[in-house]
Protein backbone atom coordinates (compact mmCIF):
# COMPACT_ATOMS: atom_id res chain seq x y z
CA UNK A 1 0.00 0.00 0.00
CA UNK A 2 1.88 3.79 -0.68
CA UNK A 3 1.69 6.50 0.19
CA UNK A 4 -1.08 7.99 1.39
CA UNK A 5 -1.38 11.84 1.07
CA UNK A 6 -4.77 13.09 2.36
CA UNK A 7 -3.72 16.47 2.84
CA UNK A 8 -4.48 16.90 -1.02
CA UNK A 9 -7.93 17.51 0.38
CA UNK A 10 -6.74 20.86 1.65
CA UNK A 11 -4.73 21.97 -1.08
CA UNK A 12 -6.00 24.73 -3.09
CA UNK A 13 -7.50 23.89 -6.41
CA UNK A 14 -5.94 26.75 -8.20
CA UNK A 15 -2.38 26.25 -6.65
CA UNK A 16 -0.23 24.63 -4.78
CA UNK A 17 -1.12 26.14 -1.23
CA UNK A 18 -2.08 23.95 1.62
CA UNK A 19 -4.70 25.97 3.73
CA UNK A 20 -4.62 25.58 7.19
CA UNK A 21 -7.51 25.08 8.06
CA UNK A 22 -8.78 22.95 5.07
CA UNK A 23 -11.18 25.02 3.87
CA UNK A 24 -10.60 28.29 1.22
CA UNK A 25 -10.48 31.12 2.50
CA UNK A 26 -11.14 34.62 0.36
CA UNK A 27 -12.37 33.54 -2.61
CA UNK A 28 -10.17 30.40 -2.67
CA UNK A 29 -11.63 26.90 -2.87
CA UNK A 30 -9.91 23.78 -1.60
CA UNK A 31 -10.21 20.13 -2.76
CA UNK A 32 -12.54 19.59 0.70
CA UNK A 33 -14.57 22.63 -0.71
CA UNK A 34 -15.09 21.25 -3.93
CA UNK A 35 -15.96 17.83 -3.00
CA UNK A 36 -18.72 19.05 -0.43
CA UNK A 37 -20.16 21.15 -3.34
CA UNK A 38 -20.12 18.54 -5.45
CA UNK A 39 -21.41 16.07 -2.74
CA UNK A 40 -24.77 18.96 -2.73
CA UNK A 41 -24.95 18.30 -6.62
CA UNK A 42 -25.58 14.43 -5.99
CA UNK A 43 -27.98 15.07 -3.08
CA UNK A 44 -29.73 17.34 -4.84
CA UNK A 45 -29.83 16.10 -8.45
CA UNK A 46 -31.03 12.69 -6.69
CA UNK A 47 -33.51 13.77 -4.25
CA UNK A 48 -35.18 16.00 -6.91
CA UNK A 49 -35.19 12.99 -8.89
CA UNK A 50 -36.39 10.74 -6.47
CA UNK A 51 -39.59 12.83 -5.87
CA UNK A 52 -40.17 13.24 -9.06
CA UNK A 53 -40.28 8.99 -9.55
CA UNK A 54 -41.95 8.58 -6.67
CA UNK A 55 -45.05 10.97 -7.97
CA UNK A 56 -45.08 9.56 -11.42
CA UNK A 57 -44.48 6.17 -10.58
CA UNK A 58 -47.12 5.80 -8.02
CA UNK A 59 -49.42 7.30 -10.59
CA UNK A 60 -48.10 5.01 -13.79
CA UNK A 61 -48.58 2.21 -11.28
CA UNK A 62 -51.87 3.02 -9.87
CA UNK A 63 -53.47 4.02 -13.61
CA UNK A 64 -52.04 0.30 -14.46
CA UNK A 65 -54.28 -1.62 -12.00
CA UNK A 66 -57.64 0.19 -12.56
CA UNK A 67 -60.15 -1.33 -14.38
CA UNK A 68 -60.03 1.28 -17.37
CA UNK A 69 -58.15 -0.27 -20.76
CA UNK A 70 -57.14 2.97 -21.93
CA UNK A 71 -55.55 3.98 -18.28
CA UNK A 72 -53.82 0.50 -18.00
CA UNK A 73 -52.03 1.31 -21.69
CA UNK A 74 -50.89 4.88 -20.93
CA UNK A 75 -49.72 3.18 -17.50
CA UNK A 76 -47.94 0.37 -19.80
CA UNK A 77 -46.85 2.68 -22.49
CA UNK A 78 -45.14 5.13 -20.34
CA UNK A 79 -43.34 2.27 -17.84
CA UNK A 80 -42.38 0.20 -21.29
CA UNK A 81 -40.76 3.49 -22.76
CA UNK A 82 -38.57 4.27 -19.95
CA UNK A 83 -37.92 0.84 -19.08
CA UNK A 84 -36.11 0.08 -22.02
CA UNK A 85 -33.84 2.54 -22.94
CA UNK A 86 -31.01 2.74 -20.97
CA UNK A 87 -30.19 6.07 -18.61
CA UNK A 88 -27.39 7.38 -20.13
CA UNK A 89 -28.76 7.44 -23.63
CA UNK A 90 -31.93 8.77 -21.82
CA UNK A 91 -29.70 11.58 -20.39
CA UNK A 92 -28.45 12.45 -23.76
CA UNK A 93 -31.91 12.48 -25.29
CA UNK A 94 -33.30 15.03 -22.68
CA UNK A 95 -29.82 17.09 -23.16
CA UNK A 96 -29.22 17.27 -26.80
CA UNK A 97 -31.83 15.72 -28.90
CA UNK A 98 -35.30 16.95 -27.14
CA UNK A 99 -33.92 20.55 -27.06
CA UNK A 100 -33.45 20.44 -30.53
CA UNK A 101 -36.87 19.10 -31.13
CA UNK A 102 -38.92 21.73 -28.74
CA UNK A 103 -36.90 24.56 -28.44
CA UNK A 104 -38.48 26.27 -25.46
CA UNK A 105 -36.76 23.66 -23.24
CA UNK A 106 -33.39 25.20 -24.63
CA UNK A 107 -33.82 27.24 -21.88
CA UNK A 108 -34.09 25.24 -19.21
CA UNK A 109 -31.11 24.56 -17.22
CA UNK A 110 -28.76 21.18 -17.73
CA UNK A 111 -29.35 20.39 -13.89
CA UNK A 112 -33.64 20.00 -14.60
CA UNK A 113 -32.69 18.13 -17.34
CA UNK A 114 -31.14 15.41 -15.53
CA UNK A 115 -33.95 15.68 -12.92
CA UNK A 116 -36.67 14.47 -15.54
CA UNK A 117 -34.26 12.14 -16.97
CA UNK A 118 -33.40 10.36 -13.80
CA UNK A 119 -36.86 10.87 -12.63
CA UNK A 120 -38.54 9.42 -15.45
CA UNK A 121 -36.36 6.20 -15.91
CA UNK A 122 -37.12 5.41 -12.20
CA UNK A 123 -40.17 6.39 -12.50
CA UNK A 124 -40.60 3.32 -14.81
CA UNK A 125 -39.81 1.15 -12.10
CA UNK A 126 -41.41 2.25 -9.72
CA UNK A 127 -44.84 1.75 -11.41
CA UNK A 128 -43.75 -1.53 -11.66
CA UNK A 129 -43.30 -2.28 -7.97
CA UNK A 130 -46.35 -0.03 -6.86
CA UNK A 131 -48.48 -2.14 -9.59
CA UNK A 132 -46.71 -5.40 -8.01
CA UNK A 133 -47.63 -4.41 -4.41
CA UNK A 134 -51.37 -3.26 -5.53
CA UNK A 135 -51.97 -6.55 -6.90
CA UNK A 136 -50.46 -8.69 -3.66
CA UNK A 137 -53.66 -7.58 -2.50
CA UNK A 138 -56.61 -10.00 -2.35
CA UNK A 139 -59.06 -8.83 -4.85
CA UNK A 140 -61.66 -8.89 -2.23
CA UNK A 141 -60.24 -6.19 -1.24
CA UNK A 142 -61.42 -3.47 -3.50
CA UNK A 143 -64.93 -5.20 -4.13
CA UNK A 144 -65.80 -5.18 -0.63
CA UNK A 145 -64.47 -1.23 -0.72
CA UNK A 146 -66.76 -1.02 -4.23
CA UNK A 147 -69.53 -2.65 -2.26
CA UNK A 148 -69.61 -0.61 0.67
CA UNK A 149 -70.04 2.41 -1.59
CA UNK A 150 -66.66 3.97 -1.99
CA UNK A 151 -65.96 5.09 -5.12
CA UNK A 152 -62.96 3.55 -7.16
CA UNK A 153 -60.78 6.54 -6.19
CA UNK A 154 -61.64 6.56 -2.84
CA UNK A 155 -61.01 2.75 -2.24
CA UNK A 156 -57.50 3.32 -3.76
CA UNK A 157 -57.17 6.05 -1.02
CA UNK A 158 -58.57 4.32 1.55
CA UNK A 159 -58.29 0.83 1.42
CA UNK A 160 -55.85 -0.18 -0.90
CA UNK A 161 -52.83 2.38 -1.26
CA UNK A 162 -52.16 2.11 2.55
CA UNK A 163 -51.99 -1.38 2.30
CA UNK A 164 -50.34 -1.74 -0.58
CA UNK A 165 -47.39 0.88 0.20
CA UNK A 166 -46.51 -0.84 3.12
CA UNK A 167 -45.28 -3.63 1.19
CA UNK A 168 -43.66 -1.88 -1.39
CA UNK A 169 -41.17 0.19 1.15
CA UNK A 170 -38.61 -2.54 0.47
CA UNK A 171 -38.19 -1.94 -3.09
CA UNK A 172 -39.01 1.28 -2.96
CA UNK A 173 -36.19 1.69 -0.93
CA UNK A 174 -34.20 -0.07 -3.11
CA UNK A 175 -35.03 1.99 -5.91
CA UNK A 176 -33.84 5.60 -3.49
CA UNK A 177 -30.78 4.10 -3.32
CA UNK A 178 -30.52 3.12 -6.70
CA UNK A 179 -31.20 6.79 -7.39
CA UNK A 180 -28.47 7.83 -5.70
CA UNK A 181 -25.80 5.51 -7.53
CA UNK A 182 -27.52 6.73 -10.97
CA UNK A 183 -26.92 10.33 -10.14
CA UNK A 184 -23.32 9.49 -10.94
CA UNK A 185 -24.35 9.39 -14.56
CA UNK A 186 -25.40 12.90 -14.96
CA UNK A 187 -21.13 13.89 -14.86
CA UNK A 188 -21.97 13.36 -18.98
CA UNK A 189 -24.03 16.27 -19.22
CA UNK A 190 -21.66 18.95 -16.96
CA UNK A 191 -23.48 18.57 -13.13
CA UNK A 192 -20.19 19.34 -11.27
CA UNK A 193 -21.10 16.51 -8.99
CA UNK A 194 -19.25 13.60 -7.16
CA UNK A 195 -18.26 11.45 -10.24
CA UNK A 196 -17.03 14.55 -12.26
CA UNK A 197 -15.03 15.63 -9.20
CA UNK A 198 -13.59 12.63 -8.76
CA UNK A 199 -12.70 12.38 -12.36
CA UNK A 200 -11.18 15.83 -12.56
CA UNK A 201 -9.83 16.21 -9.20
CA UNK A 202 -7.91 12.59 -9.60
CA UNK A 203 -6.41 14.66 -13.20
CA UNK A 204 -5.35 17.61 -11.04
CA UNK A 205 -3.84 16.03 -8.00
CA UNK A 206 -2.78 12.88 -9.55
CA UNK A 207 -3.89 11.59 -5.94
CA UNK A 208 -6.24 8.96 -7.04
CA UNK A 209 -6.68 6.55 -4.32
CA UNK A 210 -7.48 9.04 -1.78
CA UNK A 211 -9.60 11.05 -4.10
CA UNK A 212 -12.07 7.77 -5.09
CA UNK A 213 -12.05 6.46 -1.70
CA UNK A 214 -13.54 9.40 -0.48
CA UNK A 215 -15.71 9.53 -3.26
CA UNK A 216 -16.93 6.07 -2.56
CA UNK A 217 -17.36 7.12 0.65
CA UNK A 218 -19.63 9.83 0.47
CA UNK A 219 -22.14 7.56 -2.13
CA UNK A 220 -21.94 4.70 0.50
CA UNK A 221 -23.08 7.22 3.62
CA UNK A 222 -25.70 9.26 0.89
CA UNK A 223 -27.03 5.51 -0.07
CA UNK A 224 -26.85 3.85 3.58
CA UNK A 225 -28.65 6.87 5.22
CA UNK A 226 -31.94 6.37 3.15
CA UNK A 227 -31.55 2.87 3.57
CA UNK A 228 -32.03 3.72 7.20
CA UNK A 229 -34.32 6.52 6.91
CA UNK A 230 -36.54 3.91 5.28
CA UNK A 231 -36.08 1.43 7.70
CA UNK A 232 -37.58 4.05 10.33
CA UNK A 233 -40.57 5.03 8.09
CA UNK A 234 -41.41 1.13 7.72
CA UNK A 235 -41.15 0.52 11.38
CA UNK A 236 -43.01 3.54 12.13
CA UNK A 237 -45.86 2.95 9.55
CA UNK A 238 -46.45 -0.84 10.45
CA UNK A 239 -49.55 -1.77 11.34
CA UNK A 240 -50.21 -5.16 13.48
CA UNK A 241 -52.22 -7.55 11.44
CA UNK A 242 -52.09 -5.79 8.17
CA UNK A 243 -50.55 -7.78 4.97
CA UNK A 244 -46.77 -7.23 5.36
CA UNK A 245 -46.60 -6.26 9.19
CA UNK A 246 -44.82 -8.62 11.59
CA UNK B 1 -18.87 -27.00 7.41
CA UNK B 2 -17.40 -24.17 10.06
CA UNK B 3 -13.77 -25.66 8.85
CA UNK B 4 -13.69 -25.93 5.52
CA UNK B 5 -14.83 -22.11 5.47
CA UNK B 6 -12.01 -21.58 7.41
CA UNK B 7 -10.09 -23.36 4.40
CA UNK B 8 -11.75 -21.12 2.34
CA UNK B 9 -11.16 -17.73 3.70
CA UNK B 10 -7.78 -18.71 4.53
CA UNK B 11 -6.95 -19.77 0.88
CA UNK B 12 -8.90 -16.44 -0.32
CA UNK B 13 -6.43 -14.43 2.08
CA UNK B 14 -3.48 -16.31 0.68
CA UNK B 15 -4.26 -15.40 -2.69
CA UNK B 16 -5.51 -12.15 -2.42
CA UNK B 17 -2.00 -11.65 -0.18
CA UNK B 18 0.23 -13.17 -3.15
CA UNK B 19 -1.00 -11.10 -5.98
CA UNK B 20 -0.38 -7.99 -3.37
CA UNK B 21 3.16 -8.98 -2.77
CA UNK B 22 3.37 -9.78 -6.44
CA UNK B 23 2.38 -6.29 -7.78
CA UNK B 24 4.54 -5.10 -4.80
CA UNK B 25 7.33 -6.87 -6.38
CA UNK B 26 6.82 -5.45 -10.02
CA UNK B 27 9.25 -2.56 -10.09
CA UNK B 28 8.10 0.92 -10.01
CA UNK B 29 11.08 1.40 -12.18
CA UNK B 30 13.05 -1.65 -12.76
CA UNK B 31 14.09 -2.60 -16.37
CA UNK B 32 11.39 -2.19 -19.42
CA UNK B 33 14.44 -3.19 -21.92
CA UNK B 34 14.39 -6.63 -19.80
CA UNK B 35 11.51 -7.06 -20.05
CA UNK B 36 10.91 -6.37 -23.86
CA UNK B 37 14.08 -8.99 -24.88
CA UNK B 38 12.76 -11.47 -22.67
CA UNK B 39 9.06 -11.33 -23.54
CA UNK B 40 9.70 -9.78 -27.47
CA UNK B 41 6.41 -8.04 -26.59
CA UNK B 42 6.03 -4.23 -25.85
CA UNK B 43 2.46 -2.51 -24.93
CA UNK B 44 2.46 0.81 -26.67
CA UNK B 45 -0.72 3.47 -24.97
CA UNK B 46 -2.62 5.01 -27.63
CA UNK B 47 -5.41 7.28 -27.80
CA UNK B 48 -8.01 7.03 -28.82
CA UNK B 49 -9.12 10.11 -30.45
CA UNK B 50 -6.38 12.87 -29.28
CA UNK B 51 -6.48 14.86 -32.52
CA UNK B 52 -3.52 14.60 -34.82
CA UNK B 53 -1.35 13.25 -32.21
CA UNK B 54 -3.08 9.57 -31.68
CA UNK B 55 -6.32 8.60 -32.45
CA UNK B 56 -7.85 5.42 -33.52
CA UNK B 57 -8.65 4.37 -37.25
CA UNK B 58 -11.22 1.75 -36.02
CA UNK B 59 -10.86 -1.76 -35.96
CA UNK B 60 -7.66 -1.81 -33.43
CA UNK B 61 -5.63 0.31 -35.67
CA UNK B 62 -4.50 3.10 -34.21
CA UNK B 63 -2.50 6.07 -35.88
CA UNK B 64 -1.22 9.28 -35.30
CA UNK B 65 2.05 11.96 -34.85
CA UNK B 66 2.78 10.21 -31.59
CA UNK B 67 1.78 6.98 -32.50
CA UNK B 68 4.48 7.12 -35.59
CA UNK B 69 6.92 8.61 -33.84
CA UNK B 70 6.95 5.83 -31.08
CA UNK B 71 6.42 3.22 -33.86
CA UNK B 72 10.51 4.65 -35.12
CA UNK B 73 11.98 4.23 -31.70
CA UNK B 74 10.30 0.94 -31.01
CA UNK B 75 12.08 0.02 -34.15
CA UNK B 76 15.54 1.52 -32.93
CA UNK B 77 14.92 -0.30 -29.34
CA UNK B 78 14.07 -3.60 -31.13
CA UNK B 79 17.91 -3.03 -33.40
CA UNK B 80 19.39 -2.32 -30.02
CA UNK B 81 18.41 -5.19 -28.04
CA UNK B 82 19.22 -7.51 -31.30
CA UNK B 83 15.60 -9.12 -31.37
CA UNK B 84 14.68 -10.67 -34.72
CA UNK B 85 11.00 -9.88 -34.06
CA UNK B 86 9.16 -7.10 -31.79
CA UNK B 87 5.41 -7.43 -31.01
CA UNK B 88 3.87 -4.44 -30.40
CA UNK B 89 0.37 -4.19 -28.33
CA UNK B 90 -1.72 -0.98 -28.84
CA UNK B 91 -3.16 -0.66 -25.58
CA UNK B 92 -6.24 2.33 -25.84
CA UNK B 93 -5.60 4.96 -22.59
CA UNK B 94 -8.13 7.43 -21.30
CA UNK B 95 -6.90 10.97 -19.26
CA UNK B 96 -7.60 8.88 -15.90
CA UNK B 97 -5.90 5.21 -16.53
CA UNK B 98 -2.97 6.39 -18.63
CA UNK B 99 -0.25 7.14 -15.65
CA UNK B 100 -1.59 4.27 -13.47
CA UNK B 101 -1.14 1.86 -16.30
CA UNK B 102 2.08 3.23 -16.88
CA UNK B 103 3.21 2.71 -13.70
CA UNK B 104 2.36 -1.01 -12.96
CA UNK B 105 3.51 -2.21 -16.37
CA UNK B 106 0.30 -2.97 -18.42
CA UNK B 107 1.74 -0.29 -20.82
CA UNK B 108 5.20 0.43 -21.63
CA UNK B 109 5.29 3.26 -23.29
CA UNK B 110 2.76 5.89 -23.58
CA UNK B 111 2.43 7.58 -27.47
CA UNK B 112 -0.47 10.10 -26.51
CA UNK B 113 -1.20 13.46 -25.65
CA UNK B 114 -0.11 14.00 -22.16
CA UNK B 115 1.52 17.19 -20.72
CA UNK B 116 4.47 17.18 -19.24
CA UNK B 117 4.29 18.63 -15.86
CA UNK B 118 6.06 18.47 -12.82
CA UNK B 119 3.12 16.71 -10.96
CA UNK B 120 3.13 13.98 -13.03
CA UNK B 121 6.82 13.25 -13.48
CA UNK B 122 6.76 12.81 -9.10
CA UNK B 123 4.57 9.34 -10.99
CA UNK B 124 6.60 9.16 -14.37
CA UNK B 125 9.48 10.07 -16.33
CA UNK B 126 8.63 11.90 -19.59
CA UNK B 127 10.74 11.50 -23.02
CA UNK B 128 12.08 14.46 -24.57
CA UNK B 129 9.47 16.99 -25.52
CA UNK B 130 8.00 16.12 -29.03
CA UNK B 131 5.03 18.66 -29.25
CA UNK B 132 4.55 22.09 -27.39
CA UNK B 133 0.86 22.65 -27.04
CA UNK B 134 -0.60 25.85 -27.27
CA UNK B 135 -4.37 26.13 -25.47
CA UNK B 136 -6.51 28.65 -27.34
CA UNK B 137 -10.41 28.97 -28.06
CA UNK B 138 -12.64 27.99 -30.86
CA UNK B 139 -15.67 30.17 -31.29
CA UNK B 140 -18.05 30.42 -33.70
CA UNK B 141 -17.10 32.54 -36.53
CA UNK B 142 -20.17 35.01 -36.57
CA UNK B 143 -20.12 35.41 -32.24
CA UNK B 144 -17.55 38.36 -32.75
CA UNK B 145 -15.75 37.12 -29.76
CA UNK B 146 -12.00 37.44 -30.15
CA UNK B 147 -10.15 37.56 -26.79
CA UNK B 148 -11.01 35.76 -23.38
CA UNK B 149 -11.77 38.92 -22.18
CA UNK B 150 -14.56 39.14 -24.06
CA UNK B 151 -15.72 35.60 -22.43
CA UNK B 152 -16.85 36.82 -19.07
CA UNK B 153 -20.09 35.37 -17.83
CA UNK B 154 -20.17 33.61 -21.01
CA UNK B 155 -20.58 29.73 -21.09
CA UNK B 156 -17.06 28.10 -22.18
CA UNK B 157 -16.64 24.41 -22.81
CA UNK B 158 -13.87 22.35 -21.93
CA UNK B 159 -13.39 18.56 -21.02
CA UNK B 160 -13.50 16.67 -18.07
CA UNK B 161 -10.06 15.53 -16.97
CA UNK B 162 -8.36 17.82 -19.13
CA UNK B 163 -5.27 20.31 -17.77
CA UNK B 164 -7.63 22.79 -19.54
CA UNK B 165 -10.33 22.62 -16.62
CA UNK B 166 -8.38 23.97 -13.97
CA UNK B 167 -6.29 26.58 -16.13
CA UNK B 168 -9.48 28.02 -16.48
CA UNK B 169 -10.14 28.11 -12.74
CA UNK B 170 -6.78 29.83 -12.34
CA UNK B 171 -7.49 32.25 -14.86
CA UNK B 172 -10.90 33.40 -13.37
CA UNK B 173 -9.19 33.73 -9.72
CA UNK B 174 -5.88 35.28 -11.36
CA UNK B 175 -8.19 38.04 -13.44
CA UNK B 176 -10.91 37.87 -11.41
CA UNK B 177 -13.58 37.26 -14.29
CA UNK B 178 -16.43 34.57 -13.98
CA UNK B 179 -17.34 32.12 -16.73
CA UNK B 180 -19.85 29.68 -16.37
CA UNK B 181 -18.40 26.57 -17.02
CA UNK B 182 -19.95 23.64 -18.89
CA UNK B 183 -17.99 20.29 -19.26
CA UNK B 184 -18.24 17.96 -22.24
CA UNK B 185 -17.69 14.13 -21.11
CA UNK B 186 -14.93 14.31 -24.05
CA UNK B 187 -13.40 16.73 -26.72
CA UNK B 188 -16.31 15.27 -29.60
CA UNK B 189 -18.58 16.13 -26.51
CA UNK B 190 -17.32 19.36 -25.73
CA UNK B 191 -17.33 20.63 -28.87
CA UNK B 192 -20.87 19.33 -29.50
CA UNK B 193 -21.70 21.35 -26.81
CA UNK B 194 -20.37 24.53 -28.60
CA UNK B 195 -22.01 23.57 -32.05
CA UNK B 196 -25.09 23.28 -30.57
CA UNK B 197 -25.32 26.53 -28.96
CA UNK B 198 -25.25 24.98 -25.43
CA UNK B 199 -21.49 26.91 -24.62
CA UNK B 200 -20.37 30.38 -26.36
CA UNK B 201 -16.50 28.87 -27.01
CA UNK B 202 -14.66 25.40 -26.47
CA UNK B 203 -11.32 26.19 -24.97
CA UNK B 204 -8.63 23.40 -25.38
CA UNK B 205 -4.91 22.36 -26.35
CA UNK B 206 -4.90 24.02 -30.64
CA UNK B 207 -4.44 20.74 -31.96
CA UNK B 208 -7.86 19.43 -30.76
CA UNK B 209 -9.84 22.62 -30.99
CA UNK B 210 -8.46 22.22 -35.08
CA UNK B 211 -8.83 18.77 -35.57
CA UNK B 212 -12.16 18.99 -34.25
CA UNK B 213 -13.25 21.56 -36.50
CA UNK B 214 -11.75 19.48 -39.09
CA UNK B 215 -14.17 17.10 -39.08
CA UNK B 216 -17.04 18.88 -38.33
CA UNK B 217 -20.40 19.12 -40.59
CA UNK B 218 -19.23 22.87 -41.44
CA UNK B 219 -15.55 23.85 -40.69
CA UNK B 220 -15.87 27.40 -41.76
CA UNK B 221 -18.56 28.63 -38.94
CA UNK B 222 -15.53 28.18 -36.51
CA UNK B 223 -12.66 30.42 -35.60
CA UNK B 224 -9.19 29.32 -33.00
CA UNK B 225 -9.23 32.88 -31.82
CA UNK B 226 -7.68 34.43 -29.13
CA UNK B 227 -4.21 34.97 -26.85
CA UNK B 228 -2.30 32.01 -25.93
CA UNK B 229 -3.60 30.83 -23.09
CA UNK B 230 -1.07 28.31 -21.78
CA UNK B 231 2.01 26.87 -23.21
CA UNK B 232 2.28 22.69 -22.50
CA UNK B 233 4.71 20.36 -23.80
CA UNK B 234 3.22 17.03 -24.46
CA UNK B 235 6.02 14.27 -24.18
CA UNK B 236 5.75 10.22 -24.15
CA UNK B 237 5.52 8.77 -20.83
CA UNK B 238 7.75 5.76 -19.55
CA UNK B 239 8.07 4.15 -16.28
CA UNK B 240 10.01 6.43 -13.88
CA UNK B 241 13.89 5.51 -12.47
CA UNK B 242 13.73 3.59 -15.76
CA UNK B 243 16.62 5.71 -17.31
CA UNK B 244 18.28 2.63 -19.56
CA UNK B 245 14.92 2.52 -21.33
CA UNK B 246 14.50 6.76 -21.52
CA UNK B 247 18.29 7.38 -23.12
CA UNK B 248 16.82 4.43 -25.56
CA UNK B 249 14.07 6.28 -26.24
CA UNK B 250 15.46 10.34 -25.86
CA UNK B 251 18.32 9.31 -28.30
CA UNK B 252 15.83 7.67 -30.73
CA UNK B 253 13.45 10.54 -30.72
CA UNK B 254 16.99 12.86 -30.95
CA UNK B 255 18.15 11.24 -33.95
CA UNK B 256 15.08 11.79 -35.57
CA UNK B 257 14.83 15.69 -34.58
CA UNK B 258 18.18 16.09 -35.80
CA UNK B 259 17.57 13.96 -39.21
CA UNK B 260 14.71 16.17 -39.76
CA UNK B 261 12.56 12.95 -39.67
CA UNK B 262 10.06 14.50 -36.55
CA UNK B 263 9.45 17.34 -39.15
CA UNK B 264 8.05 15.59 -42.00
CA UNK B 265 6.26 13.36 -39.48
CA UNK B 266 5.07 16.58 -38.28
CA UNK B 267 3.95 18.09 -41.45
CA UNK B 268 2.52 14.32 -42.74
CA UNK B 269 0.07 14.41 -39.54
CA UNK B 270 -0.86 18.08 -38.85
CA UNK B 271 -0.46 19.82 -42.18
CA UNK B 272 -1.75 16.96 -44.83
CA UNK B 273 -5.21 15.33 -45.21
CA UNK B 274 -5.03 12.39 -42.72
CA UNK B 275 -7.33 9.32 -42.57
CA UNK B 276 -10.08 8.58 -41.80
CA UNK B 277 -11.77 11.51 -43.12
CA UNK B 278 -9.05 12.60 -45.52
CA UNK B 279 -9.75 16.00 -44.24
CA UNK B 280 -6.24 18.38 -43.22
CA UNK B 281 -5.87 19.65 -39.48
CA UNK B 282 -4.17 22.47 -40.93
CA UNK B 283 -1.55 23.60 -38.18
CA UNK B 284 1.78 24.17 -38.90
CA UNK B 285 4.26 23.56 -36.55
CA UNK B 286 4.26 26.43 -34.07
CA UNK B 287 7.55 27.97 -32.53
CA UNK B 288 7.48 26.62 -29.70
CA UNK B 289 7.17 23.26 -30.66
CA UNK B 290 10.21 24.20 -33.29
CA UNK B 291 12.53 25.12 -30.42
CA UNK B 292 12.12 21.94 -28.78
CA UNK B 293 12.93 20.11 -31.78
CA UNK B 294 15.95 22.24 -32.08
CA UNK B 295 17.26 21.78 -28.40
CA UNK B 296 15.36 18.77 -26.81
CA UNK B 297 14.93 18.70 -23.32
CA UNK B 298 12.07 16.99 -20.85
CA UNK B 299 11.41 20.60 -18.99
CA UNK B 300 8.07 20.21 -17.29
CA UNK B 301 5.33 23.28 -18.33
CA UNK B 302 5.86 24.91 -15.09
CA UNK B 303 9.46 25.86 -17.05
CA UNK B 304 7.35 26.77 -19.48
CA UNK B 305 5.26 29.05 -17.81
CA UNK B 306 8.07 30.78 -16.12
CA UNK B 307 9.45 32.19 -19.33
Amino acid sequence: MANWDWQVFCKSTTGDEVSLRCFGAGGDTTYLDWILSAWGWTLSVALLALIVALVLGSLMGILRTTPHRKLVMLGNAWTELFRNIPLLVQIFLWYHVIPALVPPLKGVPSFMLVVFALGFFTSARISEQVKAGIQALPRGQRYAGLAMGLTLPQTYRYVLLPMAFRIVIPPLTSEAMNIIKNSSAAFAVSIAELTMFAMQAQEETSRGVEIYLAVTGLYFVSAFALNRIALVIETRTRVPGMIGAK
Amino acid sequence: MKRSMFVLAAALWAAVGATGAAQAQSPAGGDTLKKIKDSGVVTMGVRESSGGLSFTLGDGKYAGFHVELCESVLNDVKRQLGLAKLEVRYQPVTSQNRIPLVQNGTVDIECGSTTNNATRQKDVAFAVTTYVEEVRIAVKANSGITSIAQLSGKKVATTTGTTSVQLLRKHEKANGVNFEEVFGKDHADSFLLLESGRADAFVMDGQILAGQIAKSKAPADYKIVGEVLSVEPIGIMVRKDDPAFKKAVDDSLVAMMKSGAIAKAYDKWFVQPIPPANKAIGLPASEGTKAAWAGPNDKPAEDYAKK
